[in-house]
């Protein structure tokens, strides 16, 4: 769809989003200073991985949860409270479960305060739309996941919305239905009929961005924030088997894996490996994020590549092989790169020789080497274990911990860091936790 | 299990004319309204004590009248239940300054022994509606109400602290009104739970209305037509066959309510069950399934589809929810702190009046001796939980670990648990008249009569909700006797354990009131301790000591919660969730 005429019907201006950390200790950014704006006719797509702040900033647009600065104009206006002009569909598909599906798509219209009359005959058109007709009055336990999140989208797209939302709408499905939903959604947007104006979509899965989006905006991590955006020059419907396509999925995959990267237009511009600037600068041990990874999952995957034999893999291809989500592809390879088990670089995981031995010799050595490799680059754990082995007792509180964790991400995070640092060191036999009195201690 | 399965849009018209259900239900709900405009009309006849006291008549051809005053007093007392926990549970959840103050008023609240009250709610009733039985039946169904309503507020503030975060998002992301959220999630979300609730308190007010049906305050006795003042009137005559008539006719009412009023209700209430999936076993009710089948029921409610959608529009109109900019920081703390001098200035006063009142009316030394036979009664509560743990937990582990007896067993549990104790204590008394027993000692039996119940009844349920594999795994190690109790079964059924045992010391501090005093005909029996003191405060008027009684026994509950159960839950929450 080519506007010759670029209207804007939401734009996110200069916006910012911090939580306060408890006790008083600061703030926690999550979004900062971003701009990003929807224009008539178009699909867009913010990418991220998570803690990117990509379903922040759409609850955000959505005026569910208000911005700490900046501005979001909709339809001209600037928003106070819930967006009247998007229609959101959620993950989670959020039905009401007492409603049957008539009554749930009704839902937003009867806020509205449409009449009855109306209100039944706009919720049966939508109904027939995502091709849920004979479902009216059967409630949402009734049906598959695939048809639960056709309700959420006939929902959506009853009251007829400027722009309509989607919060990773397929992540929940299994992969043949998110298949054909996907493909529904975009064949009728394609046909030109579509009820709402433009679409976008928060995914962290690469492919689902290309194939539905015109232009993916690409999000960064810590805080979040804009990195750039992708054109998807391709002619609707976007063919997965056009070399065009495969080439922008795997510019993606680049950009995705290398946070340091610039973001450019397309992918024409080789990328260059820079370093994020305050990476060099002196920071707390325990600022340096652990990803939430087990460390099974870690030698699983260093075992599968090794026995494929070749010593690097493309990611994309991986992805498709696991039939392993994106995002928790992305955790375990951080995780493998953390501790020097492989490298990422140009969308392709290489396993090093270091990682190679780890994954293939006896449970004893590679106990050891895992706890090499964590005293080595997990400095969260390494600065634990030392200071339990500087005390008499060898003992600690956890609270002690938790308190300085809590100085650098927002509670429940702090909580996931300890717990991931407790299970890591478990394994490597650094230090054990007793969760009954919630002692640190080195056995 | 019935898996329903999808409706096809024929199959939703149902074939015209008129089934048997539908001449069920037409002719129920005729019956009803007759027996209702029957039965309420007897509320509004002449009092003017103490000359003019309706006389109760000990023929049992009475007591199907009785009764049935009795029950629209536990429903019109429900009723005003349901109502206060919208208000209060909502107020709670909704504002932060209101939850800090509300919510340990509800715990308070909770704690003070209800049947303590009734001298001054019936003094204060009597006083609102001059020469008109309604004060005295506003006094009774008020003390139902404060063993219900507690109970209630707290389970639907919690489930709407509770809300899923996703639904909560979608309302406010298709802009519901105010009062659609309300309709549409909050009271849904938290049904299920406040039925149940309801369902269990309104079987604890039973005991409160025979309690409260029949009483002497200040020096005059005062009579309400109902099945309990039915039963203190043949206790006074000595009557026997009319206290067995009694019995049987409370174990109808409750048995009837169940079947026609509280299954109908929990089977509807499965549809609001948060899972996406339906239960695997879903309450079943034959009154509910004849109300479906009907047409009349459904004709009935489009009747009524204009007028509700008037008052949706109207009631929508009060406003939407907004999403506002956070107070800053400053403001926020300076209000903080504002509001936590102000509460503590308030509880500082209260606390402050009270002292002043009991040192000077009824000094140092009475304080010292209430809180000595405080002990005394605290001692008979303790005993009581410990001896019918001992006894109950095994029985209940027994019927719980076999699933076919527990779907029998618990629903009678339960009616054990309704049936209002009281009802017991003549024949319990006259056993101790007869056989000589210190009501000392026979008043901790009293007290078990009714309390006992709820250990068992949670003993079923805890052992029932031991996993299978749990337990073939025991059998498979070789776990027997005592290592069984100590490895699977106590960490099993601890936290149901605990909730029985909130339940049951509750409901043995309040039973304390009525049974540290027993009587048969003219002899009394009176027992050293703080309910007997209570009762017998009330009975002459003695304001300061009905004050001093009453939070003598608040501060032992809640001191004995806070010592004591909480702690025990938390040990449940943390250590032995399941």
């Amino acid at each position: 769809m080519s506007a010759t005429i670029t209207e804007t019907l939401i734009a996110v201006e200069n916006c910012s989003k911090a939580f306060p950390l408890p006790d008083g200790k600061g703030e926690f950014t999550v979004l900062r200073d971003v701009n990003v704006e929807v224009n008539r006719g178009e699909v867009v797509a913010l990418l991220g991985r998570s803690g990117s702040g990509k379903s922040t900033l759409l609850r955000i647009m959505a005026g569910l949860i208000p911005a700490s600065n900046g501005t979001i104009v909709s339809n001209g206006v600037p928003l106070h409270g819930p967006n009247p002009d998007v229609g959101m569909v959620f993950q989670s598909f959020a039905l009401l479960p007492w409603l049957t599906v008539i009554e749930n798509v009704e839902l937003g219209l009867e806020a509205r305060g449409v009449g009855r009359t109306e209100r039944t005959k706009r919720a049966l058109r939508a109904i027939d739309l995502v091709g849920l007709d004979g479902f009216e009055s059967a409630y949402p336990k009734e049906l598959s996941g695939g048809m639960k999140q056709r309700v959420g989208f006939a929902r959506a797209l009853v009251v007829e919305p400027k722009v309509l939302f989607l919060d990773e709408p397929f992540s929940a499905l299994d992969v043949l239905t998110a298949e054909n939903l996907r493909g529904e959604i975009d064949d009728l947007w394609n046909a030109g009929t579509f009820p709402a104006k433009s679409i976008l979509i928060v995914t962290h899965n690469i492919e689902e961005a290309v194939f539905l989006a015109d232009r993916v905006i690409v999000l960064g991590t810590n805080p979040g924030r804009v990195r750039g955006q992708v054109i998807i020059d391709l002619v609707r419907p976007h063919r997965r088997n056009d070399e065009r396509f495969k080439v922008l999925v795997e510019y993606l995959y680049t950009v995705m894996t290398n946070p340091g990267a610039d973001v450019t237009a397309g992918p024409s511009v080789a990328v260059s490996g820079a370093v994020e600037p305050n990476a060099a600068a002196k920071i707390s041990p325990y600022a340096r994020a652990l990803p939430h990874v087990r460390v099974g999952t870690i030698s699983g995957l260093l075992e599968l590549i090794v026995e494929t034999g070749e010593s690097s893999l493309e990611l994309a291809h991986l992805s498709e092989r696991l039939a392993l989500p994106m995002d928790d592809l992305l955790a375990i390879l951080d995780a493998a790169v953390l501790l020097e088990f492989a490298t990422v670089a140009d969308g392709n995981v290489t396993i090093t020789e270091f990682g190679s031995d780890y994954a293939t010799t006896t449970i004893l050595r590679s106990k050891d080497l895992f706890r090499q490799a964590v005293l080595a680059h997990a400095p969260i754990i390494a600065t634990i274990a030392r200071t339990l082995t500087e005390k008499v007792n060898k003992t600690m509180r956890a609270d002690f911990f938790l308190d300085i964790l809590d100085e650098h991400y927002p509670a429940d995070e702090a909580k996931r860091q300890f717990s991931t640092a407790v299970e890591w060191a478990r394994y490597a036999e650094l230090f054990e936790y007793d969760a009954d009195e919630e002692l640190l201690y080195i056995a | 299990m019935i898996q329903r399965m999808i409706p096809a849009p024929g199959s939703l018209r149902r074939p015209m004319g008129f089934g048997l259900a539908d001449v069920a239900v037409i002719l129920g709900a005729l019956l009803l309204l007759a027996l209702v405009a029957r039965v309420g009309a007897g509320a509004f006849v002449a009092f003017v004590p103490p000359r003019n006291v309706p006389a109760i008549s000990l023929d049992p051809r009475h007591l199907p009248y009785y009764a049935a005053r009795s029950t629209l007093r536990m429903l019109i007392a429900l009723a005003a239940s349901f109502a206060f926990t919208f208000a209060y549970g909502y107020a709670a959840a909704r504002n932060r300054y209101a939850e800090r103050m509300l919510i340990p008023l509800l715990d308070i609240l909770q704690s003070v022994p209800v049947l303590g009250f009734l001298s001054i709610t019936v003094t204060g009733f009597i006083a609102l509606f001059p020469g008109s039985l309604l004060g005295l039946e506003a006094a009774s169904i008020f003390a139902i109400f404060t063993s219900q309503a507690w109970n209630m507020a707290f389970s639907f503030y919690q489930s709407l602290r509770t809300l899923p975060a996703d639904l909560s998002e979608a309302t406010a992301a298709y802009g519901l009104p105010i009062w659609q959220r309300f309709i549409r999630l909050e009271v849904p979300a938290g049904m299920i739970g406040l039925v149940w609730n309801a369902m269990m308190s309104f079987g604890g007010g039973w005991f409160f209305l025979a309690a409260s049906e029949a009483i002497s305050v200040l020096n005059a006795q005062y009579t309400l037509p109902g099945i309990g003042s039915y039963v203190a009137a043949a206790v006074t005559a000595r009557d026997m066959p009319a206290l067995g008539y009694a019995v049987l006719t409370m174990a109808v009412v409750i048995v009837a309510l169940d079947q026609l009023f509280w299954r109908p209700v929990v089977a509807w209430t499965d549809k609001f069950r948060l899972e996406q999936s339906s239960a695997a076993e879903p309450p079943q009710s034959w009154m509910y399934d004849l109300i479906r089948q009907s047409r009349v029921a459904p004709m009935f409610g489009r009747l009524f589809t204009p007028l509700g959608d008037f008052a949706t529009a109207a009631l929508s109109s009060l406003g939407a929810i907004r999403v506002g900019r956070e107070l800053s920081e400053r403001t926020a703390q300076t209000v903080e702190r504002l509001y936590n001098v102000l509460l503590a200035l308030t509880v500082g006063v209260l606390v402050v009046v009270a002292v002043h009142f009991i040192l000077t009316t009824v000094g140092l030394s009475e304080f010292g001796r209430v809180m000595w036979l405080g002990a005394l009664t605290l001692t008979r509560v303790m005993v009581l939980l410990v001896f019918a743990s001992l006894i109950w937990t095994p029985i209940g582990v027994a019927i719980g670990f076999n699933p076919r007896l527990a779907r029998i067993s618990q629903p009678v549990a339960l009616f054990l648990a309704s049936f209002p104790a009281n009802f017991i204590f003549p024949f319990a008394t006259l056993a101790f008249i007869r056989y000589h027993v210190s009501i000392n000692y026979g008043s901790v039996l009293l007290m078990a009569l009714g309390a006992q119940w709820y250990i068992l009844f949670n003993s079923i349920a805890g052992a029932s909700s031991i996993p299978t594999d749990l337990r073939e795994m025991a059998d498979d190690v070789g776990l027997r006797g005592r290592q069984r109790w100590r490895r699977l079964i106590i960490p099993g059924i601890f936290s149901s354990w605990v909730t029985g045992g909130i339940t049951a010391s509750g409901g043995a501090w309040n039973a304390s009131i009525v049974s540290e005093v027993v009587t048969w005909g003219s002899s009394t029996l009176t027992a050293t301790g703080l309910g007997s003191y209570i009762a017998a405060a009330t009975t002459t008027g003695d304001w300061p000591r009905i004050t001093l009684g009453v939070g003598m026994m608040s501060i032992y509950v809640v001191g004995v919660n806070r010592l004591l159960w909480r702690r025990l839950y938390g040990i449940a929450e943390k250590k032995y969730h399941l």
